[in-house]
């Protein structure tokens, strides 16, 4: 048995997109039209040319020459940008649409995670549900009995497990439709975006139940806009970009790259048009960056030193009370901290429109090392309304020296945890060993 | 250090253990663009055969959910067709029934006829009703209208209870040819699933099918010896007409549970052959056209 799980040929796959609507200009053109394009569908149609093909000439490729391999227990993350062919590279490799061209070999049961709670049924109950999901996403039916009591348990929706699904709330139905998935056992497991369900306890509980996947030898492929769970989860990353593999390698470094791609940095992200930028009619953010003391765009903090994070943003709406927030997460997937705008001068006070910048500033000594993603999020107030919620807006890497003037001082092994603070020791000496030395 | 370790150890259970948990072998699969008519993997189907018990198992659940009538919608139908037929074509038309009350004689036609009828109209919008499934999951998309068309035999058999009922009340003994009743059954549903595997595959791309159905339900039951007999017809047309199969169904019903004495042998036979003829050609165009079901569905 060779090691490889996937691999994939010149792999591609072409879509055909309608024709630009032709603008009508008057009544008569849109009847004339009306009644001319059925005969003129079946004309063609007889003519023996594939379904209104004539309507259909405009192509894309969604995917284009992907060649990859992937060995056995890999856990790869697919990024990039929506329309990249992410996902037509899941739906391929999971049978559900054919290549154009290319080819793909899969040494393995696969199990596709398109999209949570495939051919759930309304009207059925909890229980029903499971055992339907179950066998649609490939369970045998003793596989479904044997894992019955721990599906229902993970989704914690055991009281109601009797009721019929329409009665959920949207919180429950996700939970349950994930716990089933959560329980596919294939050798490949294809999975899209699915992690985004659920309140943040619970999207946890389900990246620790991916992670247990990874490790116990399973290939995955992760697609997702998770920067934090790709880096935690994968130990390498495709970067995909118009149909075709811009990046392949390790999972940091292929996100670094991603995060930079349409800046010149991770660190400073820009909305230039306005139109465009993150937001509403109340505020747009325009601008997220990283900078040190002295002012300049970093990407990569000395552990030791300060240094500030700051959104700028547009209030085009007066008299809103704002509350900018940042949200700092590591490469683990896990939230370090979140912080609140609390400078006097604006606090609770409803602000003029015009154009704003917010900076935390960051101690010296306060992360630990490695990458860190920031969301960048505003809320106004009284009622509480989110304005735009960014994740992984910047990202930056904390590194540190192995001068003895940090909190390692000359100690050079791992230390990990998700702070690194410079705290006060103080070590008292008895030499007998018998004497009461606290206090 | 560590992680080679386990890497080994992981190697030598794999080798010890071939695949996941069951002992099969590791499936291979090669994807690739595939042209023309391609084999109806039928042995795939089989693997699958799980699946297909839920979905049927799901259409029985749900079909009467929320309604008041529930399970008695499966009589209802057949059987005020029956009293309006028995009315309009019986009593006023004085249609000829081969000698068998014309209640009876036009319900033993209606009870095949509206699980064909029904299952080729569910049968028609199966995929383009799972959409999302298609979208989203893999299986054998022939489990979809195979599904549907069986699920009806759950509301075939109610309806047949009231003829067994009927045929008590009418004094009508079957005979030994009761035997082949399940031949018809099977014809039947032979039928709905080769029309059921054209339409649905062809209502994917075009949503015309769905406005069509209706229509040619309702002109195959005029066209089908439901209301009048086959013997009105003289030899070779009455033979002929056995190229519509429900018309094989319908006089074969009437012959094994009522005892006809028209000898529908020759038309049967035609119809067996209509009906292969629509299965295996449905079967090939639905796979034919698989490929292009998730893209455009």
């Amino acid at each position: 048995m060779s090691d490889i799980a996937i691999h994939l040929e010149n792999l591609s796959k072409q879509y055909h997109i309608g024709k630009k609507q032709e603008k009508y200009r008057t009544l008569r053109d849109t009847l004339t039209e009306a009644f001319a394009a059925p005969f003129r569908r079946a004309g063609n149609l007889l003519r023996g040319q594939a379904a209104g093909a004539a309507d259909l000439e405009e192509t894309i490729w969604a995917l284009r020459d992907v060649s990859l391999e992937i060995k056995q227990g890999e856990v790869v993350g697919i990024i990039g940008r929506n329309g990249a062919g992410k996902s037509t590279l899941l739906k391929i490799l999971s049978r559900i649409t054919e290549p154009t061209c290319g080819s793909a070999d899969i040494y393995g049961r696969v199990g596709s995670l398109l999209e949570v709670g495939t051919g759930f049924h309304d009207e059925l109950t909890g229980r029903e549900n499971v055992y339907l999901n179950g066998a649609i996403l490939g369970m045998k039916r003793a596989e479904i009995d044997r894992k019955f009591d721990e599906i229902v348990a993970f989704s914690e929706v055991e009281k109601f497990i009797d009721t019929p699904v329409k009665h959920y709330s949207s919180g429950m139905y996700l939970r349950l439709a994930f716990a089933v998935a959560a329980h596919l056992e294939p050798e490949i497991l294809l999975v899209d975006e699915v992690l985004a369900v659920g309140d943040a306890r619970f999207q946890k509980k389900c990246l620790d139940k991916m992670e247990d996947v990874g490790q116990q030898g399973r290939t995955v492929l992760f697609v997702s806009h998770n920067m934090p769970a790709i880096t935690r989860l994968c130990g390498r990353a495709i970067l995909l970009d118009g149909g075709g593999v811009v990046e392949d390698g390790p999972s940091q470094q292929v996100v670094g790259v991603y995060l930079t791609s349409d800046t010149s940095t991770m660190s400073l992200r820009e909305w230039p048009d306005p139109q465009k930028a993150p937001g509403g009619e109340v505020a747009r953010l325009r601008v997220v960056r990283v900078r040190s003391e002295e002012g300049r765009i970093i990407e990569v903090a000395d552990i030791r030193q300060p240094f500030t994070v700051e959104m700028e943003y547009e209030v085009l709406r007066s008299g809103y009370v704002l509350l900018p927030h940042f949200y700092f997460w590591n490469q683990e997937g896990v939230c370090v901290f979140g912080t609140l705008d609390l400078d006097p001068a604006w606090r609770g006070r409803p602000r003029p429109a015009g154009r704003y910048v917010s900076a935390v500033h960051i101690p010296a000594n306060l992360l630990s090392d490695g990458m860190m993603f920031v969301n960048a999020a505003l809320l106004t107030q009284a009622p509480s309304i989110l304005q735009f919620w960014e994740r992984s807006v910047v990202a930056f890497q904390v590194i540190e020296t192995f001068d003895d003037d940090s909190a390692r001082g000359d100690f050079t092994g791992q230390i990990g945890g998700v702070v690194r603070p410079l705290l006060q020791w103080s070590t008292k000496f008895s030499p007998d060993g018998d004497e009461a030395i606290s206090g | 250090m560590a992680s080679t370790e386990t890497a080994e150890l992981r190697q030598a259970v794999a080798t010890l253990v071939p695949s996941g948990s069951d002992g099969e072998p590791v499936p291979y699969v090669h994807i690739e663009s595939s042209q023309g008519w391609v084999s109806l993997k039928l042995r795939e189907l089989w693997v699958y055969r799980e699946l297909l018990y839920f979905l049927i198992w799901r259409d029985v659940k749900v079909r009467y959910k929320q309604t008041v009538l529930g399970m008695a919608w499966a009589i209802i139908e057949p059987f005020l067709t029956m009293v309006v037929f028995s009315v309009f074509f019986g009593k006023l038309g004085k249609i000829p029934s081969d000698g068998i009350p014309y209640p009876i004689f036009s319900y033993a036609a209606l009870v095949p006829w509206t699980f064909f009828s029904r299952g080729l109209t569910q049968a028609s919008n199966s995929l383009v009703g799972s959409a999302r499934l298609i979208k989203k999951i893999y299986f054998p998309r022939l489990a979809m209208p195979i599904a549907t068309v069986l699920a009806g035999i759950v509301d075939f058999m109610l309806a047949f209870l009231v003829l067994v009922g009927m045929m008590l009340a009418y004094g009508i003994k079957p005979t030994i040819q009761v035997l082949w009743l399940p031949l018809f059954l099977l014809l039947a549903l032979v039928t709905a699933l080769g029309t059921g595997l054209w339409l649905s595959a062809m209502n994917v791309q075009f949503r015309d099918v769905r406005y069509t159905v209706p229509f040619i339900t309702q002109f195959w039951m005029f066209a089908t010896p439901i209301a009048y007999p086959s013997s009105l017809l003289s030899e070779p047309w009455r033979t002929l007409y056995g190229i519509n199969p429900m018309a094989g169904v319908v006089e074969g019903f009437r012959w094994t549970l009522l005892g006809t004495e028209t000898k529908p042998g020759p038309i049967i036979v035609v119809s067996c052959l209509a009906a292969l003829a629509l299965l295996v050609s449905g079967a090939f165009y639905f796979r034919r056209m698989e490929r292009t079901f998730a893209d455009i569905v």
